[in-house]
């Protein structure tokens, strides 16, 4: 499932991010385009349990959310 | 003078042992500034150092809150020391700035009948003030109903970027207006910068001190990411506890530094610059939290986003500017507790002041209710 958080404030991409966790997604991909919304999403994935992985491009973060079974 | 060098040591030590580090200068500048001559319990206070700010310009004439507070100068730009030295200075602007020019005026509104900013709050309870406890009850309940409002899909829209000058137009407001503060220039024989020349507006640490303090603060706040409304509003909506960490670790260190400096002094009635009116206290701060949920920051952490390019979060600025001169020339912003040969003159907030609190809460409700993605 992709999210795109891009211009979205604080703490709106926590809480898509978090919306998309509670459906219980295994894979997610979310866009933002601030360090600190990346870091946020980053801090939130990593409290519920999953692995994150960060690729920057054109000023936007793209951050993998993966979770083993 | 040696005592308090020993003891700043042991603060830092100790609050350097819970990894805290950082965190903890906003509150122990705020309380040493406050020694240098800023007001009782208001180290720093953005809503009212903006108030004073808004009354230097003379846009609004309550002559004992006017100056231009370095401190809110430095907070912007070192905010943009920051983000240009890690690269996270980025112009944006588009997410919905006259809704924000609103909630900016309604949050100042709400913090003046409360007399003061979360910041201050904190800095209040530090300094013993008990009223503030419940003002940040209130701030928390506004904040509670704010985290409906988002959970159920609220949100002001997306921000774009935009041209690399614009993102610099508020650090250079501020340029100016620390400009205006060195060389004070009298426009006309009636006419600006005003400057109080008794009450809290005359109250104030060397520009210097004030200056530096702000800088670093701005510095420091925009690396840790600091807001006080966050860090509530984390704790209720995901849980997360990280800003809330920076925030305790912030108070007990003021109330340490005010410990040792002989700034403690417990009560409700008659503390310094507040009013023991519960009822107001409450409610002015869930105003004010509610409008910092909806707008996505407390008034520092919109300074310190002002630094940073976030043209929206400058347009809140300038609406709290703008509530503050309309706080004070229609009598809504609350009068502080008084006592007058001995006797205890209750402040708190005329009945227009009332009015405004509510008008200010049912428009931020409004606000949240419709102007919601549905999700």
């Amino acid at each position: 499932m992709k999210i795109d958080a891009c211009g979205l404030s604080c703490p709106q991409p926590v809480v898509l991010t978090l919306n998309a966790i509670k459906e219980n997604k295994r894979n997610l991909e979310v866009f933002v385009d601030t360090n600190i919304a990346c870091e946020n999403v980053q801090r939130l994935a990593e409290s519920k349990g999953y692995d994150t992985k960060i690729d920057i491009a054109e000023g936007k973060f793209k951050i993998v959310l993966t979770k083993q079974e | 003078m040696d005592n308090i060098v020993l003891f700043l040591t042991v603060v830092y030590k100790c609050a350097d042992k819970i990894k805290f580090i950082f965190r903890k200068e906003i509150l122990v500048l705020a309380a040493f500034l406050q020694k240098f001559g800023n007001p009782p319990n208001m180290g720093v206070c953005v809503a009212c150092f903006e108030r004073d700010i808004a009354g230097a310009l003379g846009l609004h004439r309550a002559s004992v809150v006017q100056y231009i507070r370095p401190e809110i100068i430095g907070f912007v730009l070192g905010s943009l020391v920051a983000a240009f030295i890690f690269k996270e200075f980025k112009a944006r602007t588009g997410s919905a700035p006259l809704v924000r020019f609103i909630l900016g005026m309604f949050a100042m509104i709400g913090a003046l009948a409360f007399l003061g900013c979360p910041w201050r709050a904190f800095l209040r309870l530090a300094g013993g003030d008990l009223n503030a406890i419940i003002g940040i009850a209130g701030l928390a309940s506004g904040i509670a109903v704010g985290d409906q409002f988002l959970k159920y899909g609220y949100n002001l829209g997306r921000s774009r970027n935009s041209y690399y000058s614009s993102g610099l137009i508020m650090p250079a407001i501020m340029a100016g207006l620390l400009l205006l503060l060195v060389f004070a220039p009298k426009f006309g024989a009636n006419g600006a910068i005003f400057l109080s020349e008794k009450g809290s507006g005359s109250m104030h640490a060397p520009l210097i001190i004030s200056l530096s303090a702000g800088l670093i603060i701005g510095f420091i706040a925009q690396r840790v990411r600091f807001c006080t409304m966050g860090s509530i509003r984390d704790v209720m909506l995901v849980r997360d506890f990280h800003l809330m960490r920076g925030v305790i670790a912030l108070f007990l260190s003021a109330f340490l530094i005010n410990l040792m400096l002989g700034q403690v002094n417990f009560g409700i009635a008659a503390q310094p610059i507040a009013h023991s009116d519960y009822l107001w206290n409450f409610l002015g701060m869930v105003l004010a939290g509610l409008a910092f949920v909806l707008a996505g920051g407390c008034p520092g952490r919109q300074l310190i986003l002002s630094g940073e390019g976030d043209t929206d979060a400058a347009i809140f600025v300038l609406g709290m500017i703008t509530g503050a001169a309309f706080a004070h020339n229609f009598g809504l912003a609350a009068k502080p507790d008084a006592v007058i040969d001995g006797v205890l003159k209750v402040g708190g907030v005329s009945s227009y002041g009332m009015t405004a609190v509510i008008i200010g809460i049912l428009a931020c409700l409004i606000i949240g209710f419709t102007m919601r993605e549905k999700i």
